[in-house]
């Protein structure tokens, strides 16, 4: 076998080989233990004494008689809750202009967990971190009580009242009334805003996005006379271009879009195909880390690239070529145009710029190609993003002069997160009668004069129309927990309707869906049914769209104006992260405290600059800590802390948006900075780029960023990631396949001839885990719902600067690079673009596990169906086993984590409110004691009871575990490998085999199956499966 | 005259006899119309105690209703049928004999959503029960079976008890017989006055109590026994902290298990009806009370808490007897649905109890030690098909739920 030329480094600390990483590399625990830091000095004998003695007293004081505990049936049992039996309701995730179909697992008439809708022909069961951490955000004390008015409480009856009274007065007078909401995807919800108008003339609503689309809506209106943002099909994609777009993690539709973008890239020997995708971007995205070809390009050189694209289509199609300026020489650019003509109609060109003219290109590119009606459908057109930034803009403009009498926030926070927060800030003084609807006091409605607070999505019914003719029924899982009343039924009381929000509901959809259905004359067959699934279709359009190329040559001509990059100065590139998103969710310490896939950060943003950057400014970074800066552009300038990005395009810099919330609670508040107001216009849309005019001042301030980065490093052992190219893998389904040997007794032999341990005997279950390294995207989906579904615990910026985050999952992001190791020259040169690799990493449940070994008194142990299983109430805390396990996967708890106002950031163990979304199946850890991946054991023993109830075996998926489940991609497959028709063995190809001695074997024959770390023989029971690259050879240059 | 007198009376005693056999050909007919099929009789006794007709009326007796024997012989068929579904409909509508049974209880029955198929099996075992009333004894019940064998195999406390002392007493009056003996030898031997030295000596020594209390290995002894037995006094005691074995609190409302589990033998599911389907087997709501209390013993003060509970809106804050520890999960459905464990194995005698008290330790040993004994109930169960097959191919024994890692740490701490 060919030896791995390449070199896997966890961060630049590792690949530059700083001392200080080199220090700790071999320890998992940093050797200072401040635990003592607030107290003065540490505590002395008699201190010991004392409280040996008081504890020896409280102890057999306590002992003497048990606390009396009651049981509190209920008064009258609902019919369908039994207690300790969940109940799983089909509903709707909805923040802003996101929406995804979910299922609410509920425990008692609470939601503890949302788990994808399977029956959802979009996201076909997956989720992402935010969806994931959703329920969190339902059990938030900082939510509103009630409706305020001025700031103070108030009553629905007072507040209706005088609202009513004051807007009648308003538009008696002639005065503007607008409402302003993200998307509002909710077509009921659409009609009460339109009966709410239609009482008030002078009334307006307006939406925008924090993270706009305007620019595709916008550019699809001058292409085909509609604005839209079609859904485009990934799947159908052979070639994949993206020119910023970060489809994956944050770009319009990223759960549907990782769905689709997976199916492309699952081969296997019977199918060695799949898709190529080239990046063009910035920042490294997510996408762009999973791209197989990747360039970093300025923002100015996006417009001319995509002109370029443009014009290397248009010669092939002969079509008239455009003037879009000069994007320089761009790497991997005529092999994407070569690629997308050969993959005519099968190819898909998407961008993320919020430019009408660059989207105008784009759109021209595609109808060249012949993919629409292919890989995008106008006819379907997505409603995620349906903002209109010019409307905004006036808005803000018409505030400060005067012109608005009456303005109502509807679940928005355009102070905080529109391009122009500051301005609007400023105009609403001038506004007479401002409303909010927030859960919260957030930055917009400490400005109202009343609050009348919404409902939380898991409260409330409602509906979304996700795409045209894709509707999703949003129903209530829970009592409203407060004094709260939805956003349309306070519309429709102040527009002078009593009616119940939802009858109203039902009588729209008998009016208008029901209707577009044939399978059922009766509404309420109709109703329950779609209640049930959760979904219901009708299918797109049928409107007949033409292309119309006259729009393209004015749209190169702006771009030729607006793209001069010279490729000198720093430009600035705002981008969103996979986890925070747009920053709604900044109260929610899940969102918080999961790392960022690509800088594995946690609690914060920070300017992203690329390493020689860092050495021109002549900043280093070690272990975390960084210098902070100053970044300015105009009179816009932060200090922020610089974090070294390997893949940051030369002369770029980036910024999360997001952070700086002032006014989103306890958790969010001073967190990170504001990126918003680096937003500019262009083209009257929202533009997320700054191509001059970035200024970064040094300060010298000395800072440290909470990375879980470069902790648990493997010690250089190879042999963890094992990848090759399509290429190779089309010649040899063992390509890129280790298959270290041991020296014994005069020859090398398998790892697996030589062992300590006696094996296993596995008769009745085997849980196994299968990992495709290949579909993995790295979006952290998995890590947050293990969070909610194990009870994991938040520790906070300074636990995770200490080492000591708790997750269970983490995903492990390696960099790597074909250059040797010794060549240091060439290995910063790496670092400009390197190939990313996303490795889940959770316990192996190792069949001859090293931690079992150790373990003085036998809290760690093997079931007899695989499971490495921690018995807490057994551990004593010598922490012997996490320092034996090769994978680093355990976690210690230092503190007690619940009910202590140390840790009041860990919302769902310090209050009783939090409390409410603890799984009760799950153990909530005590101080001092180890944890791990349990395998979800409290999941399989449920699902073994249930088969054992029918008197029959589990079948294939009755069980799955919580981060298999959440996936987007489909990249971990669980299941029992005992079990010949399971998913997983199937796919790692189980075959029985005789040992030689008579007895039979079970064999892993799949190829690119493999155990990380193989050659140490711990034969773990998750295999994770080879990443192949469709490049043409294995090289960071090709 | 006397003739015509006897005629007369002979003819009036016909006529009576003549009635009486009619009416009894007529009762008979009736009889007649009830099933004895086995199968049904299996089945209305299974609805007679799943539609708890046992928690008002018994087959012999009255109790809070009428004793059902012989109302085949009472009444219509059809009435009965009509009377069951509806009672309170016939009395309603001025039905007689309804009205009579009214006057007679004060009470109306409520109605019962049965079939006439389902009201007739139900008959079938009123008839066969009253034909082959249920025999006495045999007070051991089949739950405590191992237990209850146990202690006739051995011998029986109280015996022991007697036994006991008798062979203290005897061992006594051994002692007192020893010590005459030794005085009267002593006392001879004295008097003899033909002794050596040695032998004087040995006969005119002195018993001192005082020395012999003083003597190094008396206190060495007494010391140790008193260590001993002051350290398994403690080690015991350290074992007890927070078993709370025994352990019978006063409840909000004084619930008898005895009347109710016990006299009428109301199925535990009815009230605890997650037993068969969740891990809690679920403290009964109010509204499963007033299934039944919404017209039975209405008057009694503890079930007016019942009512105050229902019109205040505020639940029955019972104290909860078994208290497991938050780290161990127990699943109720598991025991009793898959193994078929019978409540009282748990439980203890559940149905004899007017406060209910932990009868189990519930401590993980004990656990441990029924899962390590218990044959796992595959009868029927597909789930565990290859499980035996596997280890009946190495094993003679019967697979215990320690086999199949049922003493594993993650089967009840995760």
């Amino acid at each position: 076998m060919k030896e791995n030329q390449k070199t896997y480094w966890k961060g630049i600390e590792q690949l530059t080989n700083e001392p200080s990483f080199v220090k700790n590399a071999e320890k998992e625990f940093p050797e200072y233990l401040p635990i003592n830091e607030n107290g003065e000095g540490s505590s002395n004998r008699r201190d010991f004494l004392k409280l040996m003695g008081f504890g020896i007293a409280a102890a057999s004081l306590a002992a003497c008689e048990a606390p009396v505990r009651k049981a509190i049936p209920y008064l009258n049992k609902p019919v369908d809750v039994d207690p300790s039996i969940p109940n799983y309701y089909a509903s709707t995730y909805v923040n802003g202009g996101d929406a995804v179909s979910v299922v609410v697992k509920t425990r008692e008439g609470r939601p503890i967990k949302i788990e994808g809708n399977k029956f959802s022909s979009m996201t076909k069961g997956g989720t992402n971190a935010q969806v994931e951490a959703s329920v969190l955000s339902l059990y938030d004390k900082e939510r509103l009580v009630g409706p305020k008015k001025a700031g103070s409480k108030t009553d629905w009856e007072t507040l209706d009242k005088e609202v009513i009274a004051k807007l009648g007065e308003i538009s008696a007078k002639g005065g503007q009334i607008r409402i302003v909401s993200n998307s509002v995807l909710s077509p009921t919800t659409k009609r009460s805003i339109a009966e709410f108008t239609a009482n008030y003339p002078t009334a307006q609503h307006i939406s925008y996005d924090s993270s706009s689309a305007y620019g595709i809506s916008e550019g699809n209106r001058r292409s085909f006379g509609t604005s839209m943002v079609p859904s485009y099909d990934f799947s159908k994609a052979k070639t994949i271009v993206s020119v910023g777009a970060d489809f994956l993690g944050t770009w319009i539709s990223p759960i549907e879009f990782t769905k689709q973008y997976s199916q492309t890239r699952k081969i296997s020997a019977e199918h060695r195909e799949m898709s190529r995708h080239y990046q063009f971007e910035s920042n490294l995205s997510l996408t762009g880390a999973n791209a197989d070809y990747r360039t970093g390009i300025r923002p100015s050189q996006a417009g001319p690239l995509v002109a370029a694209i443009y014009n290397g289509i248009a010669a092939k199609a002969g079509q008239a070529k455009v003037s879009g300026g000069n994007a320089g020489d761009i790497a991997h650019l005529t092999a994407a145009i070569n690629e997308l003509w050969t993959n005519r109609g099968a190819g898909l060109v998407v961008s993320g710029s919020n430019d009408p003219v660059v989207q105008v290109l784009v759109n021209g590119i595609n109808a060249m190609l012949g993919n629409y009606g292919a890989t995008i459908n106008v006819n379907a057109p997505l409603h995620f993003r349906q903002g209109d930034d010019q409307a905004m803009s006036s808005f803000v403009k018409d505030t400060n002069a005067g012109l608005i009498s009456a303005v109502i926030f509807f679940n928005c926070n355009p102070v905080y997160d529109s391009a122009d927060g500051k301005a609007l800030q400023a105009g609403l003084a001038k506004v007479s009668l401002k409303i909010s609807t927030s859960d919260r006091m957030d930055e917009t409605a400490a400005l109202a004069d009343y609050v009348a607070p919404d409902h939380h999505y898991l409260e409330q019914w409602n509906d979304v129309e996700l795409r045209t003719g894709h509707f999703s029924l949003v129903q209530p899982t829970i009592a409203p927990l407060f004094d709260t009343r939805q956003v349309p039924e306070t519309f429709l009381k102040w527009s002078g309707k009593t009616v119940e929000y939802y009858t109203y509901l039902q009588d729209n959809w008998r009016e208008n869906f029901f209707t577009k259905q044939t399978d059922t004359s009766n509404f309420q067959t109709f109703w329950d049914k779609t209640l049930f699934d959760g979904v219901f279709e009708t299918g797109g359009n049928s409107q007949a769209y033409t292309f119309d190329f006259s729009a393209v040559p004015a749209a190169a001509t702006s771009i030729a104006q607006n793209y001069k990059s010279n490729g000198t100065g720093l430009e600035l590139a705002l981008y969103e992260k996979v986890t925070m998103g747009n920053g709604s969710m900044a109260n929610n310490p899940w969102l918080q405290e999961a790392s960022d896939p690509i800088t594995k950060t946690t609690w914060d943003n920070y300017l992203t600059v690329s390493q020689a950057q860092a050495e021109e400014w002549g900043i280093k970074m070690d272990d975390g800590t960084t210098e902070k800066v100053t970044l300015s552009v105009g009179n816009t300038s932060v200090s922020l802390p610089v974090l070294i990005q390997p893949g940051q395009a030369a002369g770029t810099v980036g910024l999360a948006l997001g952070y700086g919330r002032t006014s989103a609670g306890r958790v969010g508040n001073e967190v990170g900075v504001n990126a918003y107001p680096f937003i500019t216009k262009l083209n009257g849309a929202n533009v997320y780029d700054v191509f001059a005019g970035v200024t970064v001042e040094k300060t010298g301030e000395s800072y440290r960023i909470a990375q879980t980065q470069t902790h648990q490093t493997y010690m250089g052992r190879a042999n963890v990631i094992q990848e090759s190219t399509l290429g190779e893998y089309k010649k040899d389904t063992k390509a890129g396949r280790e298959y270290p040997l041991i020296y014994k007794e005069g020859e090398y032999i398998k790892p697996s001839k030589i062992t300590l341990w006696k094996g296993h005997e596995y008769n009745n279950h085997h849980w196994g885990l299968a990992i495709d390294m290949n579909s993995c995207t790295g979006c952290a989906a998995c890590t947050v719902a293990c969070q909610a579904e194990n009870n994991i615990p938040v520790v906070g910026k300074e636990e995770v600067l200490n080492r000591r985050e708790m997750a269970w999952i983490r995903i492990d992001r390696y960099y790597s690079s074909d250059a040797p190791v010794d060549d240091l020259k060439a290995l910063e040169k790496a670092s400009e673009n390197p190939e990313v690799t996303f490795q889940p990493m959770m316990c192996q449940h190792c069949n001859n596990a090293p931690c079992e070994t150790v373990c003085p008194v036998a809290a760690t142990t093997h079931s007899s169906e695989g499971l490495n299983q921690m018995t807490y109430n057994r551990c004593i805390g010598t922490r012997y086993c996490a320092n034996n396990c090769p994978y680093k996967v355990r976690r210690f708890n230092w503190f007690k984590y619940h009910d202590n106002t140390q840790f009041d950031k860990n919302l769902s163990m310090n209050n009783d409110l939090g409390k409410m979304v603890l799984n009760p199946d799950v153990t909530v850890r005590a101080r001092g004691v180890m944890e791990k991946c349990s395998m979800c054991v409290q999941r399989i023993q449920a699902g073994k009871l249930a088969a054992k109830r029918e008197d029959r075996r589990p079948k294939d998926g009755d069980i799955n575990m919580a981060c298999a489940s959440a996936c987007p991609a489909d990249a971990i497959i669980f299941g029992d490998l005992n079990d010949k028709n399971s998913r997983i063995s199937q796919v790692l190809k189980i075959q029985e085999k005789e040992d030689g001695q008579g007895a039979t074997e079970r064999v892993v024959e799949e190829d690119r199956a493999y155990h990380v770390l193989e050659e140490i023989n711990v034969n773990p029971n998750v295999w994770y499966f080879t990443k192949i690259r469709n490049k043409e050879k294995q090289s960071t240059e090709a | 005259m006397l003739s015509k007198k006897l005629l007369v009376r002979f003819a009036t005693a016909c006529l009576f006899v003549c009635c009486f056999v009619f009416s009894g050909q007529q009762a008979f007919a009736q009889r007649d119309k009830i099933p004895t099929d086995e199968a049904i009789i299996k089945k209305g006794e299974g609805l007679f105690k799943e539609y708890i007709c046992n928690s008002c009326h018994a087959v012999d007796k009255k109790v809070v209703g009428p004793a059902l024997a012989g109302i085949y012989d009472r009444r219509e068929v059809d009435w009965i049928l009509s009377f069951v579904k509806s009672p309170g409909k016939m009395i309603n509508d001025g039905d007689p004999q309804a009205v009579a049974l009214f006057k007679e209880y004060n009470q109306v029955m409520p109605n019962q959503d049965l079939s006439d198929e389902q009201i007739l099996s139900i008959m079938a075992y009123v008839l066969h029960t009253e034909e082959n009333p249920p025999v006495e004894a045999a007070p051991i019940a089949t739950a405590t079976g191992a237990e209850g064998a146990a202690q006739s195999g051995g011998v029986p406390s109280e015996y022991l008890n007697v036994i006991m002392v008798t062979l203290i007493v005897v061992l006594v009056l051994l002692l007192v017989v020893l010590v005459i003996i030794i005085n009267f030898v002593s006392r001879y031997l004295k008097d003899k006055k033909q002794l050596s030295a040695e032998d004087e000596e040995i006969v005119n020594e002195k018993f001192s109590v005082s020395a012999f209390l003083r003597s190094p290995t008396v206190i060495g002894i007494v010391t140790f026994l008193v260590v001993t037995l002051a350290a398994k006094n403690v080690i015991d005691g350290l074992y007890t902290v927070g078993v709370q074995q025994g352990y019978a609190p006063t409840q909000p409302i004084a619930f008898s298990h005895e009347i109710h589990a016990g006299t009428y033998e109301i199925d535990c599911q009815y009230c605890h009806t997650g037993v068969e389907i969740a891990k809690s087997a679920n403290i009964p709501s109010v509204n499963i009370c007033m299934n039944c209390h919404s017209s039975i013993k209405t008057d009694s003060p503890e079930i007016q808490k019942l009512y105050a509970a229902q019109e205040s809106g505020k639940p029955i804050e019972w104290v909860r007897v078994h208290n497991l520890p938050d780290l161990a999960y127990f699943n109720h459905s598991q025991h009793v649905t898959v193994g078929e464990i019978e409540c009282q194995t748990c439980h203890g005698e559940i149905q004899e109890m007017a406060v209910v008290e932990q009868f189990a330790p519930l401590t993980m040993g004990w656990c441990i030690d029924c899962h390590r004994n218990t044959d796992v109930n595959t009868q029927g169960n597909g789930y565990y098909d290859k499980l035996v097959e596997m280890h009946n191919a190495t094993s003679k024994t019967p697979m215990k739920v320690a086999d199949i890692g049922g003493l594993e740490c993650a089967k009840c701490h995760y």
